[in-house]
């Protein structure tokens, strides 16, 4: 994979922050957009614009065929057997309610279980207890191990007859945890349950096949992907899709409208009330083609090695804590003794160096680390070892500063 | 050091108070508790409020934070500790005018080193921070 050739194609990393040339270590929370994809908006907006599945002219045809063109591009990318089972969100927060607010209230009665894990993002966490506090239903939590990993016996003792869903990520935004989703699938089914996976920080940087991962609902967003914002996917199977009921009704939606009945659309449609981000779909095809082109297996390698190279780096420096396992995706989230990560976050960033403080969306997780914040440093395919340099000489002069100021 | 900009905003007399921060604990149950977070990045601060005679008598603040956040509710700590109520909410205005970045005007107040936190205005994503305690104080004022 050629890093530099990539660099160019994401207008963005020509940018100044603060006097220096940008390191934007921060993709986790969104990632750049490679000129590819805001070309293809650009194109839509200049060529095509018009609503989808309504007018008579060419151009709604144009558009039309974009949006679903979209669409099979997705159904590929995750490779799912068919486009009725890929239904348009706003990103993962959006699809992962779809789920709870649809399946989940129609399914979770008195006394059953849901179960999660400490790692969840909060967008994979209220929705449930939501729907648990609707039904009576309990929460269950999935222990982790020390190093942020799950073990699959833990899961096994978790799981029970009750259980009707489990909730879980992928990969952690915060410990950089890949987990054993097919496995867990696996042991969720034998008790009648079913998956929900949390696909944000997986679909952006390696290789899914929902099908190989048997899992019965899988959410991802965008805007992590290259893609733009407002967009996003719920994948679901179409045995479970065909039963549930839309949560959003209005145009787009709707098969035929009564006085006082209704019926809907077939998949996907039924779930996509009103008129979609239809640019924001064209923007995800391309982000689509264009990671393809380069391979996910490349870039899921590329981001493997630079987090082995970061923790290389950064175990060196005294005073760091590293949170998460040995083996990661391209996320890496640290404290540096005794100077909180905000302003750690402020010192990098007089450098041009972007990284994430707070809690990233994960106060459970952030309370079983026993630590109220975290800084973290994520990578996608655009970032070079010289970039984790830059981070590695910033935090060290972060040091020395507080060092002098103290 | 190339970090010049950052002086503005760590100023000695923050970090002294981030490290040593003054009217830290907690009072009896008669103060008035304020507990407020900032959601978006999990600054914490608890506050205790005891209003006699319409002045604030006493006041103490523990919590956990940045060196902005816990800096600020120190300093504030400090310069309310004996005003009137008017005054106090007089001050958290002042206060909010200043690290907007904005002119303002003591109008007879002693701002002491609250002064020192006119840099944070330089850091946007930062302002919220200082405000948090200032926050925490208004809303305990007014109930
Ligand atoms: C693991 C995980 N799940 C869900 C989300 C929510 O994604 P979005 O804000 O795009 O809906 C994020 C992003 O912050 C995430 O990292």
């Amino acid at each position: 994979m050629n890093v530099e050739e990539i660099r160019k194609q994401f207008p963005i990393l020509n940018e100044k922050i603060n006097d220096k040339p940008l390191v934007y270590l921060d993709s986790a929370a969104s990632s750049q957009k490679p000129i590819q994809v805001i070309e293809a908006m650009d194109r839509y907006y200049r060529t095509m614009n018009s609503n989808v599945h309504r007018g008579v002219h060419t151009l709604g045809t144009k558009a039309t065929d974009a949006y679903e063109g979209a669409r099979e591009k997705v159904r590929a990318f995750i490779r799912a057997s068919s486009t009725e089972e890929i239904i348009f969100t706003r990103g993962s927060t959006t699809a992962l309610n779809l789920v709870a607010s649809s399946y989940g209230r129609a399914n979770v009665k008195e006394g059953d279980e849901i179960v999660l894990t400490y790692m969840e993002h909060h967008s994979n966490i209220i929705p449930w207890q939501q729907v648990a506090k609707a039904a009576n239903a309990s929460l269950k939590y999935i222990p982790l191990q020390e190093d942020g990993t799950l073990s699959l016996e833990d899961v096994r003792k978790t799981i029970t007859d009750k259980t009707k869903i489990v909730a879980i990520t992928h990969v952690s935004n915060v410990l950089g945890t890949v987990n054993p989703i097919k496995e867990i699938t696996e042991i969720a089914h034998e008790h009648g349950a079913v998956t929900v996976v949390d696909g944000a920080q997986s679909t952006p940087h390696m290789k899914v096949d929902v099908q190989d991962l048997d899992c019965d609902f899988f959410a991802f967003s965008g805007h992590k992907m290259c893609a733009p914002t407002g967009i996003g996917v719920l994948y679901g199977k179409k045995e479970h899709l065909e039963k549930m009921e839309p949560i959003e009704f209005g145009g787009e939606m709707i098969d035929f409208v009564g006085l006082y009945e209704s019926t809907w659309k077939e998949l996907p449609w039924k779930f996509e009330g009103g008129t979609p981000i239809i640019a924001g779909a064209v923007g995800l095809g391309a982000a689509i083609d264009f990671l393809e082109e380069i391979g996910m297996d490349e870039i899921e390698a590329h981001e493997l090695e630079l987090a082995q190279y970061a923790l290389e780096r950064l175990e060196n420096i005294d005073g760091i804590t590293i949170y998460g396992p040995k083996q990661r995706a391209g996320i890496v989230t640290f404290n540096l003794k005794d100077i909180h990560p905000h302003d750690v976050a402020t010192v990098v960033d007089q450098e041009g160096i972007a990284i994430r403080a707070g809690h990233h969306c994960a106060q459970p997780l952030m309370n079983w680390l026993n630590v109220a914040a975290t800084a973290r440093a994520s990578f996608y395919l655009y970032n070079s070892k010289e970039d984790i340099d830059s981070l590695a000489e910033a935090l060290v002069k972060t040091k020395e500063y507080f060092g002098d100021v103290f | 050091m190339s970090f010049s900009n950052l002086d503005q905003l760590y100023r000695q007399v923050i970090m002294d108070h981030y490290k040593n921060p003054r009217n830290h604990g907690k009072l009896d149950d008669e103060a008035v508790t304020i507990n407020m977070n900032n959601p978006t990045c999990g600054d914490r601060i608890q506050l205790f409020l005891k209003i006699e005679d319409g002045k604030v008598a006493d006041v103490k603040f523990n919590g956990e934070g940045c060196s902005i956040s816990q800096s600020s509710a120190s300093m504030m700590t400090e310069a309310i500790k004996g005003l009137s109520v008017q005054d106090a909410l007089k001050m958290s205005e002042i206060f909010s005018t200043m690290i907007q970045g904005k002119e303002y005007d003591a109008e007879g107040l002693d701002l002491g080193d609250i002064e020192a936190l006119q840099g944070v205005s330089k850091f946007p994503a930062r302002i919220k921070c200082a405000a948090l305690a200032w926050k925490a104080m208004e809303k305990g004022l007014q109930e």
